[in-house]
């Protein structure tokens, strides 16, 4: 352990780490072929994931969007998880039957317009009583658009501009609320935006919440998708949970959040992760062959390569090495989801091939090897891992994890049952919740409102042709 | 399709619609609602304007938060046609049945100008649509609901360990579904929901022959300019749109109540309220059984619009459903059973069950 307390542009590591947990729904890595594999879309499900993470004191239960079903080769993908209910609607039902934890709605600014999806999440916010947050993502593709309205009407490059110019009319539409005296005493500015892609005119209708606004999160990692989250995001949920990688993200961060004119705690760092956890380090590495197995079977092997070779591989033997033939497609499509697109075939192919002959693994080893989440895995004793924890949060790496289980429903209650103690013991985890609302469970900053309704007027004329 | 009104005879169904609870309360009064017999909770929705309730709260997420609390009450947002996207309300409403273990249900509504239409428009930047072009709105967006939610059949979840395959792609079914200057391809990105199709109501306005068809949707919502006049609508909208006979929707009475209450007069508390656009019984709560008595009579079903849920419901509840009750003018409540069970609708198998061979994996 080599790395020092992070101490950039005046940075405060808070030496604790918090969890969240990301029930994703539609995945490789959820094992649906297990006697213990639950239902993915029952109401039970859900309540029972996230009745256990507020057990266990986690600050966020996550839950993705579905736009289109995923499709290989040009049929639905068949070989995963699929099939989720809508994330806020889902959220809403398990705000009555939860009292402290937070509610992150995965939602995408391409495809949802700016005025409803406010009013969507301050209805959420207002009914789990100030426990609200929206996981900004964005998407551009056609294929998606076939179920929408709009159809594909944006460009690739255009998306972070268009996102933000989208997150600054949520965010005004949330501040017209001026909060004078008792609810209904109050009044609403009137918001006005005109962009490239929308025109709009609300007058909002919702009050703020216990936490004023719902809090945002952010997963873009590209350049212009950190520095988006930078300038008005209050977490990112990273890809970046190795401490050496983790330490190197948090600097890139908080350069780029000081860069914005935010304080360096201002946003806050939480990478996906995977626990495979045992009362010893060799029974978790036990576990951990038995999870691949299940996550990595033979037919997901050949379909991972079919996804960049673009064609069938069902001759192929899984056990065997990888296909000497050559990818029909240039380029990988958007038809399995961000991960997967536009990835140079050809090229990789060459690369992996090579990869794979040095390393004598077959079809099948050299996928698990690929997609088994390598980076993002922590594997071992309850109190190895807890040991590794405590050193990302003395470092200030992160400042927690948001865990995808690979079993649902029963996945985090190794978790909760014996790694948050071990936690809690090295004084680096929550003990209780500290408030009612997601925001004091994360420490973050009450947001400070723009002057008064008047300004907001000026402010939303000032934004018009922002989206150009 | 069997409305409730056949398989019961003198009985129906009473609903109670929620505007106006603050987000603090709604789970007590949903609960209030329940015990005291309503077979049905509404959420009305839309762009507040003067003189409607300030602190409404998305319909449908309302909707969704009483699903865990409660057992047999359904549950039954509006949700607008227009100024949506279809494929997102499809999905929400399939989630909702979801999470209330099949007791959703769809009042599926086309926001007028005049009545929060032009203010929905301009919130998402849309032209404002107007006349027939509303009810063709609402008839597309529930023919890619109801599609969707029958393109993932039954069984389409496998989970067969041999061919590792979690879903069987043949019963998965693109529905290519167009709108007015709209698209949607499918499959949903949810499940069948558990009720297989959501029962969904439309105002009589957007419902005939150009519009909505009767048969698009499994009841009617139907109002007049009072109260006396409301049998009288019921019968012709019965006759109109075909209730009781086979495919015919139910019918369901549209009614604003102001009761008297916790010392107050009925005409006193209404002379403080803006008009309706809705029949609105001013008076006792005996007056309102007998009314009530009589449109059940004639209706499936009745829906309640309290002038203020938490003073009014207290009157029913104590004085109204019990007298209901006891003339046999309800259908009995059961817990655990689903919407379409309450209303006497069969649950359907998906219209792509018979081409699983054309699927989309063949």
């Amino acid at each position: 352990m080599t790395n020092g307390v992070i101490t950039d542009a005046g940075f405060k590591p808070s030496g604790q780490i918090q969890f969240g947990v990301f029930f994703q729904g539609v995945n490789s890595g959820t094992i649906w072929k297990s006697e213990q594999s639950g239902s993915q879309t029952d109401f039970e499900s859900f309540r029972r994931v996230a009745q256990t993470a507020e057990r266990g004191l986690f600050a966020a239960f996550f839950l993705g969007e579905g736009l289109r079903l995923r499709e290989h080769l040009g049929r639905p993908h068949e070989l995963d998880v699929a099939g989720r209910p809508d994330a806020q609607t889902m959220l809403a039902a398990l705000a009555a039957v939860t009292s402290k934890i937070g509610l992150v709605a995965t939602q995408n600014t391409t495809y949802n317009d700016p005025a409803d999806l406010a009013h969507r999440l301050s209805t959420l916010d207002l009914l789990s009583g100030g426990r609200a947050a929206w996981n900004i993502v964005t998407t551009d593709n056609a294929w998606t658009g076939a179920n929408f309205r709009r159809g594909g009407y944006l460009d690739h490059a255009d998306r972070y501009v268009h996102a933000e110019a989208f997150v600054r009319t949520a965010k005004r539409i949330w501040d017209a609320w001026d909060g004078s005296g008792s609810p209904s005493g109050g009044s609403w500015g009137r918001v006005r935006h005109e962009g490239q892609h929308y025109t709009i005119d609300v007058t909002p209708r919702l009050p703020r919440s216990a936490q004023y606004r719902p809090v945002l999160f952010q997963a873009g990692d590209s350049p212009e998708g950190r520095d988006f989250a930078a300038r008005q995001s209050d977490v990112i949920f990273s890809a970046h949970p190795k401490l050496d990688d983790a330490v190197q993200f948090r600097k890139d961060l908080i350069a780029r959040t000081a860069a914005a004119g935010r304080g360096p705690n201002e946003l806050q760092v939480m990478p996906a992760s995977e626990f495979i956890l045992g009362a010893t380090d060799t029974e978790a590495a036990e576990k951990k062959e038995w999870v691949r197995g299940l996550q990595i079977g033979p037919q997901q092997a050949i379909a991972y390569l079919e996804q960049f070779w673009g064609r069938e591989l069902s001759e192929f033997d899984p056990d065997g090495p990888l296909p000497e033939i050559d990818p029909v497609v240039e380029e990988t499509s958007e038809t399995r989801g961000s991960g997967f697109h536009g990835a140079k075939a050809r090229q990789l192919a060459d690369q992996w091939r090579a990869e794979a002959k040095e390393k004598g693994q077959s079809i099948r080893q050299f996928v698990t090897s690929r997609t088994a989440r390598i980076d993002s895995t922590f594997t071992g004793s309850y109190s190895s891992v807890a040991d590794q924890l405590a050193e990302y949060a003395r470092v200030g790496a992160v400042d927690g994890f948001n865990i995808s289980p690979w079993l649902i429903p029963s996945g985090l209650d190794d978790i909760v049952n014996h790694l948050v103690p071990e936690l809690q013991e090295r004084g680096v985890y929550p003990t209780e919740y500290r408030g009612s609302t997601l925001r004091e469970h994360l420490g973050l900053p009450v947001p400070s409102r723009p002057g008064g309704a008047g300004d907001l007027a000026i402010e939303a004329a000032a934004a018009v042709g922002s989206g150009r | 399709m069997t409305a409730a009104k056949d398989s019961s005879g003198q009985s129906g169904f009473l609903a109670i619609d929620l505007d106006g609870v603050r987000p603090v309360d709604l789970a007590t009064t949903v609960l209030a609602a329940e015990s005291a017999g309503f077979h049905v909770a509404t959420f009305a929705d839309g762009p507040v304007l003067e003189g409607r309730p300030a602190h409404r709260l998305n319909a449908l997420q309302r909707a969704a938060f009483a699903g865990p609390l409660t057992r047999s009450i359904a549950l039954v947002p509006e949700v607008d046609t227009v100024y949506t996207e279809p494929f997102h309300v499809a999905t929400q409403l399939a989630s909702l049945d979801y999470v209330s273990l099949g007791r959703a249900g769809w009042i599926a509504t086309a926001a007028a100008p005049g009545d929060g239409g032009s203010e929905a428009a301009a919130a998402v930047g849309r032209l404002v649509v107007d006349g027939t072009a509303l009810a063709e709105e609402a008839a597309a967006s529930i023919e890619v609901s109801r599609r969707l939610w029958d393109s993932w059949e039954d069984d389409a979840v496998i989970r067969d360990v041999a061919t590792g395959r979690y879903l069987d792609a043949s019963k998965l079914h693109y529905v290519d579904t167009e709108g007015p200057g709209y698209s949607v391809k499918g499959p949903a990105i949810t499940p069948r929901p558990p009720q297989g199709q959501l029962p969904i109501f439309a105002p009589a306005a957007l419902i005939g022959e150009g519009h909505v068809s009767p048969s698009a949707v499994d009841a009617v919502l139907v109002s007049a300019p009072t109260p006396e006049l409301l049998a009288v609508e019921v019968r012709d909208a019965r006759s109109r749109f075909g209730a009781g006979t086979a495919g015919g929707p139910a019918v369901i009475a549209e009614l604003d109540i102001v009761l008297d209450a916790r010392g107050a007069s009925a005409a006193a508390r209404a002379a403080l309220l803006e008009p309706s656009v809705r029949a609105r019984f001013v008076g006792t709560a005996v007056e309102l059984t007998a009314l009530l008595d009589e449109l059940l009579a004639e209706a499936d079903g009745v829906r309640l619009h309290p002038a203020d849920v938490a003073v009014d419901l207290e009157e029913l509840s104590r004085l109204v459903l019990p007298e209901l009750r006891r003339r046999g003018a309800l259908l009995p409540v059961r817990n655990g059973g689903t919407f379409r069970e309450l209303l006497g609708l069969e649950r359907p198998a998906s219209r792509y069950a018979s081409q699983s061979t054309s699927g989309i994996g063949e």
